[in-house]
């Protein structure tokens, strides 16, 4: 049994100006030893997500449903003080601004032997001395003296490393990482990335890191999640899907990132248009107004997320089939543009295709 | 850091030198009542008024008036004599100070335990029937007039003509010094009509800036860790949004250290707010002087004070 088992997740906020579905039915889990990455854009869900299973969602105007199993209990339906012993200790949370996240009028150290005290029976002393060996493990130098720094004192990186240290003090089973490296410099995020696969391999801890960064989940990540406006619309072990990805957003999230092998004059090709509002979200395939490849049923129907081959540990949720997906990417990655891709794989006859994909 | 109050300190004196100065040029030049006449009594005879003018120097150049003043005061620490009783003004200041500052830190200490609990629960519980009912309150107590405040608490609680007599009444005062238990209870109500006002203030302001602060993503992490949810309010976001408090705190108590001129007034309270006021009604020139610099002086240094506490209370502030 895996570690973390999230399953058909709903997460609901009431606004002003509706019901906004942060997270709309997602499910996935994640073992010790291995890394979950999630990708997607901003308001799509991912810190949600991660967030809801720590607890830190809970209010009045939220509505949460599905099931989150960590270690076999259910922590939806688990009481406020329950959440409370396991947060910082069984699970931890990293955030994406290090110098925002950290209280700016304690000590570093005393921030760390907080975290210590809130879930051991440790004196000052023994927390402090924990802190210190803590801020060591993570390549902090003169990790005794710089545990008396404040937070502004320290550069990025290391501000960033004493946050891991702070989130991995308690040994916790699962590290949650959400946008660890996003407020970093590109060296720095190389080294941040790699002490966090250090550390769980040492810890066997679980990992989940969430990103819009394709390059970090590919170094990171043994499995990945691709959201989009609240749901999974892609899942695939890492390898797999940067080798035969068959959703439509995921290729143009691929498409879209800039690499130093091809001539300079080569285009990079956006995704047209922008994410969805949460409130009101487009019917059918929620991805089908910027999707190049939409057909007419695509706006009326729900696709669900389903293997692309019997027994595959790739599943995707789209309408298209996957010979169909196969062939529209082969095109993509040999540099064609996605209206000509469709050109050449769809026939401009809707009819027909819709006969294509009800046979299929 | 002593680089820092060394430099403010040598501000402060050249601040106070042009106090000194504009409040003689501004007596002077704004119509008052001579003093002199004031002196002399009823109906006097011109040759008396004239002979006082002479005895008290007001008959020299304006320019040769200020410098003896100043020297006097650079060299000997004399603060003149009162135009009105002859009495030094340092001495009859000295001796009012301790009632003002009786007043002030009492006042201080309950408008800040009031304002900063109250600031907290309504910021930890935003909009609900607590929190309106305390934002209103606040509203009212602000709004209200501190002298109006002060007769209608006369009137209904001074042991002497109010209609629950609860507490001694207007000019009950005693010092310290003689008579502990009477000093206490004459103060009750001065304190409680002049923090009033301040901690509906701070309430709001308290109030306020915690919401913000319990917005900022430290708290989210202090969550993050399992600390509890009492520790994520006072330790960590208290201690961030108690900062404006702190200077205005320190600003506020400054200026009431120059003397509560409408409290002391109603409640009879013989402090140096009271001397201010009857030092301008009578044009005692030395006195007014006298009370503006000790005004003054409290002002800035408290400023001063502040700043540098600034530095304790945020690590990221160096001077």
């Amino acid at each position: 049994m895996a570690l973390l088992e999230v399953d058909n997740l709903q997460v609901q906020f009431a606004s002003e100006d509706g019901i906004v579905r942060a997270v709309d039915g997602v499910s996935y889990s994640v073992e010790r030893g291995r890394t979950l990455g999630i990708v997607g854009e901003s308001g799509s869900g991912k810190s949600v997500s991660s967030l809801t299973v720590m607890g830190l969602t809970r209010s009045p105007r939220t509505r949460i449903s599905g099931s989150v199993r960590f270690d076999g209990r259910d922590l939806l339906t688990a009481s406020d003080d329950d959440l409370r012993a396991i947060r910082g200790d069984d699970i931890a949370m990293i955030f994406q601004d290090p110098l925002s996240s950290l209280h700016p009028f304690y000590k570093v150290g005393d921030q760390i032997a907080e975290g210590v005290r809130a879930h051991r029976d440790s004196s000052k002393a023994q927390a402090w001395d924990r802190a210190v060996e803590m801020l060591d493990l993570v390549g902090i130098p003169e990790a005794r003296k710089r545990a008396s720094s404040y937070p502004h004192e320290f550069s990025g990186g290391m501000r960033q490393r004493a946050m891991i240290a702070m989130a991995l003090v308690n040994d916790p089973k699962l590290l949650i990482a959400d946008e660890p490296t996003t407020a970093l410099d590109v060296t720095v995020q190389a080294q941040i990335l790699e002490l966090i696969q250090r550390l769980r391999n040492e810890f066997d801890a679980a990992v989940m890191i969430i990103t819009h960064d394709l390059g970090v989940v590919a170094q990171m990540a043994d499995e990945i999640a691709v959201m989009y406006a609240g749901r999974i619309v892609e899942q695939a072990p890492t390898i797999e899907l940067f080798a035969a990805p068959e959703h439509p957003y995921t290729w143009g999230l691929l498409r879209s990132i800039p690499t130093l092998g091809p001539a300079r004059d080569d285009r990079l090709v956006p995704i047209a248009g922008r994410p969805p509002s949460l409130i009101q979200l487009p019917g059918g395939c929620s991805f089908h107004p910027r999707c190049p490849f939409v057909r007419e049923a695509h706006k009326h129907t729900v696709p669900m997320l389903q293997p692309v081959e019997a027994g595959s540990a790739h599943r995707v949720a789209c309408l298209l089939d996957h010979a169909t997906r196969r062939r529209l990417w082969s095109r993509l990655e040999a540099g064609k543009l996605p209206g000509e891709a469709r050109e050449e794989v769809l026939p401009a006859d809707n009819g027909q295709t819709r006969h294509a994909e009800a046979g299929a | 850091m002593i680089q820092y109050i060394v430099r403010r300190t040598l501000w402060m004196i050249a601040l106070l030198f042009l106090v000194s100065a504009i409040t003689f040029g501004i007596f002077y030049a704004l119509p008052s009542a001579d003093p002199a006449g004031l002196r002399a009594g009823r109906s006097p005879n011109p040759e008396l008024v004239e002979q006082i003018r002479h005895q008290l120097g007001l008959d020299r150049p304006l320019y040769a008036q200020y410098f003896d003043y100043m020297k006097n005061l650079v060299t000997e620490g004399d603060f003149g004599y009162s135009y009105q009783n002859n009495i030094s003004v340092r001495t009859q200041i000295f001796q009012r100070l301790p009632a003002t500052i009786s007043l002030a830190i009492g006042a201080a200490i309950l408008w800040l335990t009031i304002g900063i609990t109250v600031g907290i629960i309504s910021a930890v519980r935003p909009h609900t029937l607590v929190d309106r009912v305390a934002m209103g309150a606040a509203l009212v107590a602000i709004s209200a007039p501190v002298y109006w405040l002060a007769l209608v608490a006369l009137y209904l609680f001074a042991d002497d003509i109010g209609r629950f007599p609860l507490f001694p009444g207007a000019g009950s005062y005693v010092p310290f010094s003689e008579d502990p238990s009477k000093w206490f209870t004459s103060l009750i109500m001065p304190w409680c009509v002049l923090a009033a006002a301040f901690a509906a203030f701070y309430a709001r302001l308290l109030r306020s800036t915690m919401i913000d602060t319990m917005h900022e993503d430290y708290i989210r992490t202090a969550r993050a860790k399992g600390l509890g949810e009492r520790r994520v309010i006072l330790r960590h976001g208290l201690r961030s949004a108690i900062t404006p408090i702190v200077t205005a705190a320190g600003l506020d108590i400054g200026i009431l250290l120059g003397g509560a001129i409408l409290t002391e007034t109603v409640f009879n309270i013989p402090g140096v707010g009271r001397l201010a006021y009857d030092s301008i009604i009578n044009s005692d020139l030395p006195m007014i002087q006298g009370t503006v610099l000790l005004g003054a002086f409290f002002i800035v240094t408290a400023n001063l004070v502040v700043d540098v506490a600034y530095a304790f209370v945020d690590p990221r502030v160096r001077y």
